[in-house]
């Protein structure tokens, strides 16, 4: 009888989390189309019909959008996807792989805003790059007329992506051969006289593909609808379909508002036929490739060589990412900076006092939110796993996915209406419940193996004991599993930290965070303020991973018996 | 910048069904229960509006995009809750547009009361719209104690915002009017008439850009070039534009914006979202010449290390337009009473001192200085002087702001064609 309870408990809690993740999507799509179709009394369109999209597809610059959106976030994407595999091809089985995933687990939690700000520093004419070899070697004594940044193909956006996207997916990767025997399989093909690079390609990447479509597919749509890096590094005249999107929600008429719904709309199913035709894709790259795969080649040819050149790439995306940051930091401790100097004239602690009265609203607001939202994830999830755990069907993964799959501007402006509805609009509340939509399936990629990976052996020891669900859940499963609970306590976090176009929605463009601070003052006139503010945020994840390398720690003292 | 996406109210569910959708979400239950004060009677004397604002919080939903204005804004705050006991929360946007939506959002749903923001800054073709729609109570200004010393006479822009009488529905606060500013050093001699400039654009490719119109510095660049190149008389600016009439008007503007734009800065290909990315391409050495709206903006920028002590401003010869800025109250407001004192404390001398001194902002006084007490007047007197402001006699070179129509249609206009 005990027990019936406590799981009917515990599956309950599993259907919260399930409607937490799918049902503001589904309202929020709902509540985006009634506008799409001419019905949004609020801005005074009272005439259901497609009007508003006939008026977006007669948009001159709706279609040179959808054209820089698709280069962009297509492009970037499959950049992103060959530099992913070719690095893991390439450095899978090195000393260097293993480095790699420790050095990439924080750039997983570099902000967007923050890497598209110091990528500018890097690139603009007048930027870091620039100025390094000016004017001893180029003769510029003033900055080169040169559209590197915003350029109206969305190239400098593309690569930002890519560059961003390739790291994540390499992430994915390392996650991905766990599940797959590549290191016996690779063995066992280096004694058949496969090259390394070959064998990789043609037998654990096959494999692995699988593992990572809905990463891909979540990268896909992400890019497609990106705002924050669009908005700083992006084409301006017209933008990609995100910003041109908000800057119709920006404006006062009717009109402009259904527009910019239809638009939504139109997003939605742009990622929903890209997403299928890289799924025909893959099957056609499957059917081209099976002779190749069963050849028998040893080595030499073409895709070996095309995944060196591929990997190759990821270097150099490591060494902008990490210069991107040392560039923000070094902005943020600069007296002043002139062209063409290669340094700051003089370092100054100025930027960071004025930043911290100028952004302090901003921090409180990203900190609370951001740390707020992961301990509600995690909890959430943990009650999931558990209802799971015991005969419960699992939660498919594909459901996890939704918010990550449907493109954020496609729901958030439903999201947003159904706030103000309930006039909650514009209120921390607001911005934390609809962060948790995104933090929370990233929560419970992390747990989910690390819950189903522990020893049942130890919760049936306390069930056996005496002991109830709960109190086995609290005293026994989560201290074993506290290092894998803060490592998603901080991925959590840094997805909130990082989040842009759902702050600005549910925040009604008044709830300041370091994130909208960042994008803000990416435009602005002082780079010191703008490094400072992308400064802070990229530190404000690391503090959630520091805090989780430092907590299981101090259990782990005070439980001597645990090797955890 | 794009504008945050706000527009409250009816998607056609109804308000019970969402409600009981949303509570799976938790943390939403938070934020219910807004207290909302009585409005202040028509006839209240200023003693019972600063009894009745003792303790509210006055949310000022003010554009966000320049520090010095935001720390202005906050140093009010610091002095309305120590003088009065009226605590101001700046509510920052990036787009004044996206409030009157908001507001108007509320109209249309029947929130006639317990609104969330209770001051709101504002003028232009935003006042307009907020006035067609009764979107703004009042009329308060006359009301203030302060509005006496505001000088209506010789500075008309106070109470006429884009040609339209404000009558009382807002507060002015301060003035701008659009300065230009160069490193000497580099640029001994800018071109001192908007035809000048053109032709200095077309002698020296990629060395000069202005926003992105939709930002308002740019939509205000835009207009003095079509002052400049226009044929019709520039009185029919200041009536509402109609279609026809618009074309026609404006039809010598973009030829000059087509032969101009191909020797700007990236060619014409990207423009600068704002005026402070404009200042940053100045300072980076990118463009030799940048504007803005504030007149102690070069002045400013030199005080804090952002641009070199050879800057130099100046307003062109053939004038350039002036406009003030105000404060409002929307219709909903919750804290009347306390938007009314921080109205007033905005219009006092020290308030209006503090803001003008260049080191802080630099915005030109609403007041006249003449009707000042003489310690006062001392006092702006002695207000920082920098060689990077302009000459005060450039500041006499003022032009009224057209109609908001013509700002409205310029921009769309703008971007039918060069950003699309």
């Amino acid at each position: 009888m005990r027990r019936g309870r406590g799981a009917d408990g515990f599956a309950l809690g599993a259907w919260a989390v399930v409607l937490v993740l799918t049902l503001p999507v589904a309202l929020g799509v709902l509540a985006t189309l009634l506008p799409a179709f001419g019905w949004h009394p609020a801005a005074g369109a009272r005439a259901p019909g497609i009007a508003a999209f006939a008026d977006l597809f007669s948009t001159p610059s709706f279609w040179a959008s959808l054209r820089t959106t698709l280069v962009t976030g297509v492009g970037a994407a499959i950049l992103a996807v060959m530099v992913s595999f070719g690095g893991a091809a390439c450095l899978y089985g090195t000393r260097w792989f293993d480095r790699l995933s420790a050095v990439l687990a924080p750039a997983l939690a570099y902000p967007y805003a923050s890497f598209a700000i110091g990528f500018a520093f890097l690139f603009a004419p007048s930027g870091w790059l620039a100025r390094a070899v000016s004017p001893w070697a180029t003769g510029w004594d003033r900055p080169p007329d040169l559209l590197i940044l915003n350029d109206p193909n969305g190239i400098a956006l593309m690569l930002a992506l890519a560059t961003k996207e390739a790291l994540f997916l390499v992430l994915m990767i390392v996650a991905a051969l766990g599940q797959v025997p590549a290191r016996q399989m690779l063995r066992a093909a280096a004694t058949m006289g496969y090259g390394r690079v070959t064998a990789f390609l043609k037998l654990v990447a096959p494999q692995l593909y699988p593992q990572l479509r809905l990463p891909i597919y979540a990268v896909l749509a992400a890019g497609l609808s990106n705002v924050d890096a669009a908005i700083i590094l992006g084409p301006a005249a017209p933008p990609t379909l995100g910003p041109l999107t908000l800057d119709w929600f920006g404006q006062l008429g009717a009109e402009d508002q259904t527009r910019a719904a239809a638009s939504c709309i139109a997003q939605l199913v742009l990622a929903a036929i890209v997403i299928v035709a890289w799924r025909a894709g893959e099957g056609v790259a499957a059917r081209a490739t099976s002779a190749w795969l069963a050849d028998g080649r040893r080595a030499s040819g073409f895709a070996p060589t095309a995944a060196v050149f591929a990997g190759s790439l990821l270097g150099p995306m490591l060494a902008v990412t990490a210069a991107s940051i040392l560039v923000l930091a070094m902005w943020s401790f600069a007296e002043a900076w002139p062209w063409p100097l290669g340094l700051p004239s003089g370092w100054s602690l100025l930027p960071w006092q004025s930043g911290m009265g100028t952004l302090s609203e901003a921090i409180a607001n990203t900190a609370c939110i951001g740390f707020g939202t992961a301990v509600a994830g995690v909890a959430l999830a943990v009650l999931c796993l558990e209802a799971q755990s015991e005969g419960h069907r699992r939660v498919p993964s594909w459901l996890l996915y939704i918010p990550l799959l449907v493109p954020q501007i496609g729901f958030l402006f439903g999201v947003q209406l159904l706030w103000s509805r309930l006039w909650l609009d514009g209120t921390i509340a607001a911005v934390a419940a609809t962060h948790l939509l995104f933090v929370l399936p990233y929560v419970f990629l992390v747990l989910r193996d690390p819950f189903a990976a522990l020893d049942p052996r130890y919760a049936k020891a306390s069930r056996v004991l005496g002991h109830g669900r709960l109190k086995t859940l609290v005293r026994v499963k989560l201290p074993l599993l506290i290092r894998p609970l803060m490592v998603a306590f901080a991925v959590g976090a840094a997805v909130s930290i990082g989040l842009y176009l759902p702050t600005v929605f549910a925040g009604a463009g008044r709830v300041p965070t370091l994130t909208t601070e960042a994008v803000a003052l990416a435009a602005g006139a002082d780079r010191r303020l703008a490094g400072v503010a992308a400064a802070a945020l990229t530190a404000m994840p690391l503090l959630g991973f520091a805090l989780a390398t430092v907590i299981p720690a101090m259990v782990a003292r005070r439980r001597r018996g645990l090797s955890l | 910048m794009t504008g945050a996406p706000v527009t409250p109210g009816g998607a056609g569910l109804t308000r019970r069904g969402v409600t009981a959708s949303l509570a799976a979400l938790p943390l939403a239950l938070s934020a219910c229960g807004r207290d909302v004060p009585a409005d202040p009677a028509k006839d209240a004397a200023w003693a019972d509006i600063l009894a009745a604002a003792r303790g509210q919080t006055v949310t000022w939903t003010a554009w966000a995009g320049d520090q010095k204005i935001n720390a202005f804004i906050g140093w009010v705050g610091a002095q309305t809750a120590a003088r009065f006991g009226v605590t101001v929360r700046h509510a920052k946007i990036d787009d004044t547009a996206v409030m009157v939506q908001q507001m108007l959002a509320d109209k249309t749903a029947g929130r006639t009361r317990g609104g969330r923001t209770d001051l709101v800054w504002i003028n232009g073709e935003n006042f307009a719209l907020a006035r067609e729609n009764g979107l703004l109570w009042g009329p308060f200004a006359e009301r203030l104690p302060g509005f006496g010393l505001v000088d209506a006479e010789g500075k008309p822009a106070t109470v006429t915002d884009f040609t339209l009488p404000t009558l009382g529905y807002e507060s002015p606060w301060g003035i701008g009017q659009l300065t230009f500013f160069h490193d000497s050093a580099r640029l001994p001699a800018p071109p001192r008439t908007t035809d000048a400039l053109l032709a200095f654009a077309v002698d020296n490719p990629g060395r000069f850009a202005y926003p992105a119109p939709g930002d308002f510095t740019g939509t205000t660049f835009v207009k003095q070039v079509l002052m400049a190149v226009m044929t019709a008389p520039r009185d029919v600016l200041y009536e509402p534009a109609d279609e026809a009439g618009f074309d026609a008007v404006t039809a010598p503007l973009w030829d000059a914006l087509d032969a101009f734009h191909p020797h700007l800065w990236r060619s014409g290909r990207a423009f600068p979202p704002n005026f402070p990315a404009l200042r940053r391409l100045l300072s980076d050495r990118e463009i030799d010449l940048a504007f803005a709206f504030n007149p102690a903006e070069a002045a400013n920028a030199v005080s804090q290390g952002l641009l070199p002590a050879t800057m130099r401003a100046y307003v062109p010869d053939d004038g350039t337009i002036q406009n003030a800025h105000f404060v409002a109250i929307p219709f909903n407001a919750s804290a009347k009473a306390g938007a009314m004192v921080v109205a007033d404390f905005l219009l006092s001398p020290e308030a209006q001192l503090e803001k003008a001194n260049p080191d802080v902002w630099g915005d030109p006084t609403v007041l006249d200085v003449a009707r000042l007490t003489g310690a006062q007047q001392a006092a702006f007197a002695a207000l920082p002087t920098a060689s990077a402001l302009p000459p005060p006699e450039d500041l006499g070179r003022g032009i009224a702001e057209p109609h908001p129509s013509w700002h409205l249609g310029l921009i769309s206009a703008w971007r039918e064609r060069y950003a699309a």
